[in-house]
C-alpha cells in the first residue's frame, strides 16, 4: 500500500493505471461468485456468471439497463438467492452463513434507502452497529467509537441530532454512508450510489469513497451507470451484458470502443481524460 | 386529442376487441334476463314460469301466486336491478377516475356513511317508514366518501389503494362505533334498525324506488357518456392534462356521478358490499380496459350480481332467508383477497 | 434527563392522577383521602365495597389494557410502516367478536367468552397472516387482506344479529362496544399475566424492529433475519390486542391512535418510545372510561363508543397534517 493520505481520486486511478494488472498487489479475492444463474421468475438475469471481487479495490459494475448489474450486486449481498450456482464469502457459500456473520463481513447500500420517519442522523447511523450487538448487550465503547467516525469520516459530525428529512440530498446519502461504515465492515457494496444527486453532490460522494477506499483499505463494489464515472474511481470494472461479463479487468485495459459498443451497442470514441488520464468515452450522435 | 386518448387504450386491448365487445352482448343480456326471471320464480314458494308471466302482463288478483309475484317479488327485483346497476356503475366510475383496483362504493365507506345517518334518524327523529330512510341514507353515504377520499387522498402519493382502503375502514370504524352507541342507547331503534343494517331488497316498496329514479336515471346515462373522460383520466392526471382535457372538471362529474349512484344504491337496498368491487374486475377480464365498455357492461352485470346473491339468500336457508348484505360479503370478500394476492407489490 | 423521559415521568404522572379521579369520581361519592387509603392500605371500612370490588380492579383494568392496545399498535405501525394499521382494523378484533356474539347470540355459558374470543383474535391474526402470504411478505397485502376478513367477519356478526332473538342479540351488541365496567380482579389479573410475558418480549423486539423499518434490504444487509423476528412482532402484537378483546371486548382506535401521539412527542421508535407508548395507551384509556361513566350519569357508555369518539376527530387532524405517502 501507498502512503498517500491525500483525497484525491485522480491519485488512486493513477495508482492503479501505473500497475495494470499487477495482480501480486491485489490479494486473494474475498468475495466471488461461481457460475451464478438467477432470474426473478421470468427470464433468465444472470447467467452462468464467474466473477471475483479484488480485495481492497474499488469495482465497478457497469452495463446497460437490465443486463443484471443490480441483480449481480444483489446477489453479492445474499439478497437474492442463486437460482444456480455460489456466492463465496471468505471461502465459504454466503447463503450457508449466518446473516449476522455475513453482515460484520459485508456492508450494503441499497438504491434507494427508506429512513423511518422523523429519525435523526446519529440514530440512524447507531442502527448500523446492530449485528455487532447481542441479545441483551449494553451500548459498548466500540459501537461509540464506530458510530463518532463514521460521522467524522462522512463530515457529518455537526449534523448528528438533526432530523434526516431536514437534510440536503447529499448529505443524507452520506448519513446512508455513514451507517454502514458503523457497521465496520471490509467490504461494502452499494447499489448506485450517485443516483438522484446533482454533479457537484456525485463527485462529492464517489471522492467520499476513494478516500474510504484509500484510507481504511476498504474493499468496494458499487454499481456505477455512468461509465466515465466507473473509469475514472475503479480499479477494477465488470461490464455486464444480458446477464453475463463482457468485460473484466482494469479499466484502462479493458474500456475501448469495441467494448462499449458490445456492452451498450452505442458507437464511441476512447480518448484519455485530460484530467485523470483514465479513458473516458464521447459518444457519438446522429446529430453531429 | 381525445381520440388518441382512446385510440391508445384500443391499441392495448389488440385486435380480439371488437369480436369480445359484440359477443358479449347478448350473454350479457341473457343473463340478465335469465337471473330476472329467477329472481320472480325462486323464494319460499316456488311459481312456475307461466304464472310469473301472467302476473307481470296480465295480473291476475285472485291468483295468491300472483300476489306475490307482483306484490314481493317484482318490486324486490327492481330494486334489486336499480341497486346492482348503480352500485357497478360507481365502482367502475372510482377504479378509473382514481385509477386504484380497490376503489369501490363500500370501500369508500358508503354503508357505514348511510348506516349511521339511518340509525341516527331512527333514533332522533323516529321515522320508521323506509321511504322516510331513503334520503338520510343518502346524505350519510354522500358524506363518508367525501370524508374518506378526502383523507386518503391527503400527504403525497395521493390516494393509493391501501391508503383508500385503510381511510374508507378507519371512517367506517368510527361511524360504525357510533352507530353502535346510538343502537345500545335504544334497544328498539336496534330492533328496528337491524334489518335495514343487514342490507336487503325485500320489503321495500317501490316509493323508494320511484323517488330516487330520477337521480339513478341521469346518473347513469351520464356515467354511460363519460367513458371516454374515463379512458382519458385512467391513464394518469398528467397524461390526460396532456391529452387537452380539463380534468378536474372530469373528476368532479364522475365524483357526483358516483355520489349518486352510490348513495341512491345504498339507500334502496341497504349496506350491500363487494358489488361494486367485484362487478367492473370481472367486466374488465373480459372486455379490457376501455371504459366505455366497462360502464355499459358494469350497468348490465351488477344486476346480476345483486339479484344473484338475493336469490342465494333466499333459497340457502330456505323457508328463512338470509339478506343479500351478507350474502354479498361472503362471496366478496374471498374476491378481494383473490384480488389483492394476485396484485403485484408495486400497485398495493 | 432527555426528552423522551421527562415524557414519560409527565404520562405516568397522568395515569397516577387519572386514576386517583376514577377511584374518587362515581355516582357514590368517596372522598379522595378515603378513597386512597381504602385502596392501598386501609382495607375493609365503609368505602370497601365501591373502591376494592368496583372502582379499584376497574381502574386497574383500564391501565393495563390501555398498556396492551397502545403497545400492540405500535408493534404493527412499526412492522407494516403505516401509521393506519391497526390490530381492530385489520380484523384480529371481529374475529374475537364474531365468537363472542356467536357465544352470546346462541346463549352458550358466557364464562366461557374471554378463552373463545382469545382463540377467534388469534386464529383470525393465523388466517389474515396465511392468506396474505405469497412469496413473501408484504405489509400492504396484509393490510388489505385484513380489512377482507374483516368484511366477511362483520357480515357473520350481522347474520348472527338478525338471527337471534333481540334480548341475547342486545347483549352482544352491549359486548361489542367494548365496556370497562363490569371489570373483576379477575379480568385485571389476566391482563397483568399476559403484560408481564409479552411486554417484555415487545421491549426486546423494539431494537430489531429499529432495523426492520430501515427497509428489507438494508436490514438483511445489517444480518436482521427478517421472517422469525416479523413472525415474533405479529405473535406479540396479537396476543397483547386479542387478550383485550377477550376480557373488555373490543377497544377501538386507542391501538390506532396512541402510537401516532407517542411518536409526534418522541420522534423515531426507541425503548422509550414504546415505552411512552404503553403509557399513554392507559391515559387514554382512563380518561375515556372516566368520560363513559360520567358523561351521561347514571347511564354508562360503553368506554369503546368514548374511545371511537375521542379517536375520530383527533386523527382527521393528525391526517390532514400528513404529508407522508403512507
Amino acid at each position: 500500500m501507498r502512503s498517500d493520505h491525500k483525497l484525491d481520486p485522480v491519485l488512486a486511478a493513477d495508482r492503479a493505471r501505473r500497475n495494470p494488472g499487477d495482480v501480486s498487489s491485489r490479494s486473494r479475492p474475498v468475495l466471488s461468485t461461481e457460475n451464478l444463474d438467477a432470474d426473478y421468475g421470468g427470464p433468465v438475469v444472470l447467467d452462468d456468471l464467474t466473477a471475483s471481487i479484488p480485495t481492497g479495490e474499488i469495482t465497478a459494475i457497469v452495463g446497460a439497463n437490465a443486463s443484471g448489474k443490480s441483480t449481480l450486486l444483489r446477489a453479492l449481498a445474499r439478497l437474492l438467492k442463486p437460482a444456480r450456482g455460489v456466492v463465496y464469502l471468505d471461502g465459504a457459500d454466503i447463503h450457508s452463513q449466518s446473516t449476522r456473520s455475513v453482515a460484520v463481513q459485508l456492508g450494503l447500500l441499497p438504491q434507494s434507502p427508506r429512513a423511518p420517519e422523523g429519525v435523526v442522523v446519529g440514530d440512524l447511523v447507531r442502527r448500523g452497529r446492530y449485528p455487532h450487538q447481542r441479545l441483551f448487550d449494553q451500548w459498548s465503547k466500540a459501537d461509540e467509537r464506530a458510530v463518532v467516525r463514521a460521522l467524522e469520516l462522512t463530515g457529518l459530525s455537526d449534523v448528528g441530532d438533526r432530523p434526516l428529512d431536514e437534510l440536503s440530498g447529499g448529505q443524507r446519502q452520506r448519513a446512508w454512508i455513514a451507517m454502514a461504515l458503523a457497521q465496520d465492515t471490509p467490504v461494502m457494496l452499494l447499489d448506485e450510489p450517485t443516483t438522484f444527486l446533482d454533479i457537484a453532490h456525485q463527485v462529492e460522494m464517489l471522492d467520499l469513497l476513494a478516500r474510504l477506499n484509500r484510507s481504511e483499505n476498504r474493499t468496494i463494489v458499487m454499481v456505477l451507470h455512468d461509465l466515465n464515472q466507473a473509469c475514472r474511481y475503479a480499479s477494477h470494472l465488470i461490464a455486464l451484458a444480458d446477464g453475463r461479463i463482457e468485460a473484466v479487468g482494469h479499466p484502462s485495459e479493458v474500456v475501448t470502443a469495441e467494448m462499449i459498443e458490445r456492452v451498450f451497442g452505442l458507437h464511441v470514441s476512447v480518448i484519455s481524460c485530460p484530467v485523470s488520464g483514465t479513458p473516458l468515452c464521447v459518444p457519438h450522435t446522429h446529430c453531429h | 386529442m381525445k381520440f388518441s386518448a382512446v385510440k391508445f387504450s384500443a391499441v392495448r386491448i389488440g385486435p380480439r376487441t371488437f369480436r369480445h365487445h359484440t359477443l358479449a352482448l347478448p350473454i350479457a343480456l341473457t343473463l340478465l334476463l335469465a337471473v330476472l326471471v329467477l329472481s320472480l320464480r325462486y323464494g319460499a314458494l316456488r311459481i312456475d314460469t307461466g304464472t310469473v308471466w301472467n302476473a307481470v302482463w296480465d295480473y291476475d288478483r285472485s291468483d295468491h301466486r300472483q300476489i306475490v309475484v307482483r306484490e314481493l317479488r317484482l318490486p324486490r327485483t327492481v330494486i334489486g336491478v336499480l341497486a346492482g346497476a348503480c352500485f357497478a356503475v360507481a365502482g367502475a366510475l372510482t377504479q378509473g377516475v382514481t385509477r386504484n383496483p380497490l376503489g369501490a362504493p363500500g370501500i369508500l365507506g358508503v354503508n357505514a356513511g348511510a348506516a349511521f345517518a339511518v340509525v341516527t334518524a331512527i333514533y332522533t327523529a323516529g321515522i320508521t317508514s323506509p321511504a322516510g330512510y331513503v334520503w338520510f341514507a343518502f346524505i350519510g353515504a354522500l358524506g363518508a366518501t367525501v370524508l374518506v377520499y378526502a383523507v386518503a387522498s391527503a400527504g403525497s402519493g395521493g390516494a393509493t389503494p391501501v391508503k383508500l382502503a385503510l381511510a374508507g375502514a378507519i371512517i367506517s370504524a368510527l361511524l360504525g362505533s357510533w352507530t353502535a352507541a346510538v343502537l345500545l342507547l335504544d334497544l328498539e331503534t336496534l330492533d328496528q334498525a337491524r334489518f335495514w343494517l343487514a342490507g336487503s331488497i325485500s320489503g321495500r316498496g317501490t316509493e323508494e324506488a320511484a323517488l330516487l329514479l330520477p337521480i339513478i336515471a341521469v346518473a347513469l346515462l351520464a356515467a354511460l357518456f363519460m367513458g371516454r373522460q374515463v379512458n382519458a383520466l385512467s391513464l394518469g392526471e398528467e397524461v390526460a392534462t396532456g391529452l387537452g382535457q380539463r380534468t378536474s372538471i372530469v373528476r368532479a362529474a364522475a365524483g357526483a356521478c358516483v355520489v349518486a349512484l352510490a348513495g341512491s344504491a345504498v339507500a334502496l337496498a341497504g349496506p350491500v358490499a363487494f358489488i361494486g368491487l367485484a362487478v367492473p374486475h370481472i367486466v374488465r377480464s373480459v372486455v379490457g380496459p376501455d371504459y366505455r365498455w366497462i360502464i355499459l357492461y358494469s350497468a348490465l352485470l351488477g344486476p346480476c350480481l345483486l339479484l344473484g346473491a338475493d336469490i342465494i339468500g333466499r333459497v340457502v336457508v330456505s323457508p328463512s332467508e338470509l339478506q343479500v348484505g351478507i350474502v354479498s360479503a361472503a362471496l366478496g370478500a374471498p374476491f378481494l383477497i383473490y384480488l389483492v394476492r394476485s396484485m403485484k407489490l408495486a400497485e398495493l | 434527563m432527555n426528552r423522551t423521559a421527562r415524557l414519560c415521568s409527565a404520562a405516568a404522572a397522568a395515569v397516577l392522577g387519572l386514576a386517583i379521579v376514577g377511584l374518587v369520581v362515581g355516582d357514590y361519592p368517596v372522598p379522595a383521602r378515603s378513597a386512597i387509603a381504602t385502596a392501598v392500605w386501609d382495607r375493609g371500612g365503609e368505602f370497601d365495597f365501591v373502591i376494592n370490588s368496583l372502582r379499584f380492579p376497574r381502574v386497574t383494568v383500564a391501565v393495563l389494557a390501555g398498556v396492551c392496545l397502545a403497545a400492540s399498535g405500535l408493534l404493527f405501525q412499526t412492522l407494516i410502516d403505516n401509521p393506519l394499521v391497526s390490530p381492530d382494523i385489520i380484523g384480529i378484533d371481529t374475529g374475537a367478536a364474531a365468537v363472542a356474539v356467536a357465544i352470546l347470540a346462541i346463549g352458550l355459558d358466557a364464562r366461557l367468552l374471554p378463552y373463545a374470543a382469545f382463540a377467534g383474535a388469534l386464529a383470525t391474526a393465523v388466517l389474515i397472516f396465511t392468506l396474505s402470504w405469497r412469496r413473501g411478505f408484504s405489509g400492504g397485502r396484509l393490510v388489505l387482506v385484513g380489512i377482507g376478513i374483516n368484511a366477511l367477519l362483520s357480515a357473520v356478526i350481522t347474520y348472527m344479529l338478525v338471527r337471534f332473538p333481540v334480548e341475547r342479540v342486545s347483549a352482544a351488541a352491549r359486548w361489542q362496544a367494548g365496556t370497562l365496567s363490569a371489570s373483576s380482579w379477575d379480568d385485571a389479573r389476566t391482563l397483568a399475566v399476559a403484560l408481564v410475558v409479552l411486554l417484555p418480549v415487545a421491549f426486546l423486539l423494539v431494537r430489531r424492529l429499529r432495523i426492520m423499518q430501515l427497509g428489507n434490504d438494508t436490514a438483511i444487509a445489517l444480518g436482521m433475519r427478517l421472517e422469525q423476528n416479523r413472525m415474533a412482532v405479529i405473535a406479540t402484537g396479537c396476543g397483547l390486542a386479542a387478550i383485550v378483546v377477550a376480557v373488555v371486548g373490543p377497544l377501538g382506535f386507542v391501538a390506532l391512535l396512541v402510537p401516532h401521539v407517542a411518536r409526534s412527542l418522541a420522534g423515531a421508535l426507541t425503548v422509550g418510545v414504546l415505552l411512552l407508548t404503553a403509557l399513554l395507551g392507559s391515559v387514554m384509556l382512563l380518561s375515556a372510561d372516566l368520560v363513559a361513566q360520567r358523561l351521561f350519569a347514571p347511564t354508562v357508555l360503553p368506554a369503546g363508543v368514548v374511545t371511537a369518539a375521542m379517536g375520530g376527530p383527533y386523527l382527521l387532524l393528525v391526517l390532514r397534517r400528513f404529508n407522508r405517502a403512507v
